[in-house]
């Protein structure tokens, strides 16, 4: 029944889609009034996807096996809560949600965006619901996530038992959030483009828009290496895995047009460069989308490999590129008049060349990701690209990025001269003595670490300063800028002092080294309601003779078979200490992996405060306003 | 001669010119040095010569193979024709188990035995990663 309640919404919610792009077609003609239908007929659509959405949770609470994708996803023995989050943990719901995310995307638009001319709001909600009518087509077509079996199967196939975890269940939303913002951004910088709007009114009501995104998209990336920092065992939390650096490529792009809309509110220019970027935030998004639903990557995030899918995707995805570059370049007409106020000492120039660092990492990134895939398709030859790739290419320029971050914030618009020269210098010595005495004491090459410490600890300090100095100006920026010197800072210390043990224990055995001794107790075995436990006892004694218990796990699911180990970790202010346990098939050795990861907390922590940088500039607004 | 503004513009776009190729070439050079491929038991049994670097080799965990002591694990990566000798001390992820596939990462010693520093999870018992199908197949 639900699902049958919502197979229809979905009919009808791309019947409204249709409704509207008609009477916003007509509207556009009549440009005096706005057609209140298309206000009324937005919101019916966003509802109707509401309804289809808890169509299919209420399927998957259910356990109604006749819907195929709870059948594929689902299990009687589930607890209530992982029912809920395998509605959007696989192919077909995660799509619904998408799709649920744009509409309300466009409503909420709808409703912010009053005071905006006319023909650029119906525009964006034309270019908006073009979007949307594709993914309606996609969604009913090639992925229906109410497709149904006869006959009726008694028992699901179960969710997968990794994603059975609580960062996981609002991670996929979360992210969403942040990816199909972009789309916002996109028709709108089109229908800007075309009704020649882009002005610095146009970059203060769409700020907003960008900030929201942005601080979803950090917030959604945050979780998944999270999740990835405990349940994949490895105890990192950036592998620079292909499906990691989908996410952090419209990240990066958005990071830089946020920076962009701001020389554009206050100084009207870099109009094309704010077009290309937000163009590019939306295809990174849109192709992240196809890269990992398609099956060429293959991840966690892979449900199935149809090519259709892939296919269906990828040509949506080039018809929207050809359109946006069509605008672009038809439509979009450059202020002559503005190009010629630049000067090398500038807020905008920093800004500037900061976003050429930004695309110098993108492009690094990109290069790492599609690569593989380039060479596997022309050659057939299978490669990776491993970390040191990104490392060495990235970390280098850091160092200017971070300084300019630094300094950049310090200057003047238009014009400007560099003050308080004695104490930004000032700070550079004390930072670079700072980061000289740590190094010597952490044993490892000098230069080239002395002075990416030096220029981490030179942002924190300056923006550090700056919270005691300036109060409330630029509060925002610099409280996300602060944030980004303390996340460098701890991944730098994380990495430098982080320490591991790898052997192979039987029950009772003891393993030594000179700094401590991990004792293997014993396992016991618990029964939970669709898994059974086994948990091992490790007893954990360091020099100082202190004792620290660490109760690693093993979990064997029914539905699917399958065996996970979760990590036990210890966490506190300094440090995290990080076991995992694994039997091997057949053996008595168990195979166990401590690590001690020092600041792991603050990595997390960092990632949120850039985030409330993002926060607080939207309340900031609003408290102004 | 030309203007102040033009002589600046075109200053400009030789920087903008010289930064993209150094970028592009910097990226190009360290992809060529940081790149690890994979091979099959069988690619590596007619390779010319054991080369140093870092490669993958993937295939099924060979039956009754696998065999634990307390600092390293041994196990044979089998592709049904040819097999090679694996030796690897560290973290087994949960779905490594004979009959299986893997794949691991790490240097050849020989055409025959190969150190692993690492083996890489799977995230689902249906998937095989493409690599390894590939290999099995005899692509």
């Amino acid at each position: 029944m639900a699902s049958l309640i919502g197979s229809y919404s979905l009919f009808f919610g791309l019947g409204c889609s249709l409704l509207v792009v008609l009477f916003s077609l007509k509207d556009l003609k009549n440009l005096n009034n706005f057609d209140n239908k298309i206000l009324s007929l937005t919101f019916l659509q966003f509802l109707l996807v509401v309804l289809s959405f808890f169509g299919l949770i209420i399927s998957f609470v259910n356990s109604d096996f006749s819907n195929l994708t709870v059948f594929n996803h689902s299990h009687t023995t589930k607890p209530l809560f992982y029912k809920i989050s395998g509605t959007w943990g696989n192919h077909e719901g995660s799509l619904l949600l998408w799709l649920l995310v744009l509409t309300l995307f466009i409503f909420l638009f709808l409703i912010r965006s009053k005071k905006e001319p006319k023909k650029y709001r119906i525009l964006t909600i034309l270019f908006q619901q073009i979007i949307i009518i594709g993914f309606f087509i996609f969604l009913i077509k090639t992925s229906n996530p109410f497709d149904y079996i006869y006959p009726v199967p008694k028992e699901g196939l179960g969710l997968n038992p990794i994603l059975q975890d609580p960062a996981l269940a609002f991670h996929p939303p979360i992210l969403y959030l942040g990816y199909v913002g972009t789309s916002i951004i996109f028709s709108s910088v089109l229908a800007a483009s075309v009704s020649n709007y882009i002005t610095k009114e146009w970059a203060k009501h769409i700020k907003q828009w960008v900030i929201i995104s942005w601080i979803f998209l950090s917030l959604g990336i945050l979780l998944g290496s999270i999740w990835a920092y405990y349940e994949l065992g490895w105890g990192g939390f950036w592998f620079w895995d292909p499906v990691e650096n989908i996410s952090l490529m419209p990240w990066l792009a958005l990071t830089t047009l946020l920076h962009c809309i701001l020389v554009l509110e206050k100084k009207s220019i870099l109009t094309s460069w704010v077009i290309i970027l937000s163009i590019a935030t939306f295809t990174l998004s849109m192709s992240g989308t196809f890269l990992v639903r398609s099956g060429i990557l293959n991840s966690v995030h892979t449900f199935a490999n149809d090519p259709e899918r892939g296919l269906f995707i990828l040509i949506f995805l080039f018809t929207l590129i050809f359109l946006s570059l069509f605008i672009f370049f038809f439509f979009h007409k450059t202020d002559k008049k503005n190009t010629t106020s630049f000067f090398l000492l500038s807020k905008e120039t920093s800004i500037l060349v900061n976003n050429w660092f930004m695309m110098y990492f993108l492009a690094v990134v990109l290069i790492g990701t599609i690569y593989p895939i380039f060479l596997d398709v022309i050659s057939s030859q299978k490669i990776s690209v491993g970390p040191p790739f990104y490392h060495k290419l990235i970390i280098p320029f850091l160092i200017p990025f971070l300084l300019m971050m630094a300094i950049g914030p310090k200057l003047n618009w238009i014009k400007s001269e560099l003050q308080n020269k004695f104490y930004l210098a000032s700070f550079f010595v004390i930072s670079l003595f700072l980061s000289f005495m740590i190094i010597r004491m952490l044993e490892i090459s000098i230069l080239i670490n002395t002075v990416l410490f030096a220029s981490a600890f030179y942002l924190f300090f300056i923006t550090l300063r700056d919270f005691f100095i300036k109060g409330f100006k630029n509060l925002a920026q610099n409280i996300a800028h602060f944030g980004f010197s303390l996340l460098i800072l701890s991944i730098l210390f994380n990495n430098f002092l982080s320490t591991e043990i790898i052997t192979n224990l039987k029950v009772g055995e003891t393993y030594q080294s000179n700094k401590l001794t991990i004792n293997f107790e014993k396992i016991e075995k618990k029964k939970m309601q669709n898994f059974e436990a086994i948990i091992g006892k490790f007893n954990i004694k360091n020099e100082s003779n202190f004792i620290e218990i660490l109760k690693p796990e093993l979990r064997i699911y029914n539905q699917p078979n399958i065996v996970t180990s979760e990590a036990d970790i210890k966490t506190n202010l300094f440090s995290d200490k990080f076991m995992t346990m694994n039997l091997v098939q057949n053996q008595e050795y168990f195979n166990i992996r401590y690590q001690k990861k020092p600041f792991m907390i603050w990595i997390w922590f960092s990632v949120l405060i850039i985030s409330f940088g993002g926060l607080f500039s939207l309340l900031k607004k609003r408290y102004e306003s | 001669m030309y203007g102040r503004k033009v002589k600046l513009r075109f200053f400009f776009i030789i920087l903008i010119l010289i930064t993209l190729s150094l970028s592009v070439f910097l990226i190009l050079k360290s992809l060529e040095e940081n790149v690890i491929y994979f091979q099959s038991p069988s690619e590596i049994k007619v390779l010319a010569e054991v080369k140093k670097n870092k490669i993958r080799v993937g295939g099924m965990v060979k039956n009754n193979s696998i065999s634990v002591q307390s600092e390293e694990l041994k196990f044979v990566i089998t592709d049904f024709k040819n097999e090679i000798m694996v030796t690897y001390s560290g973290v087994v992820p949960n779905l490594f188990a004979e009959g299986k596939g893997v794949v691991a990462e790490g240097y050849l010693k020989d055409k025959n035995f190969f150190v692993a520093t690492k083996i890489l999870a799977k995230h689902d018992e249906n998937y095989m990663p493409p690599e390894v199908k590939a290999a099995i197949e005899g692509k």
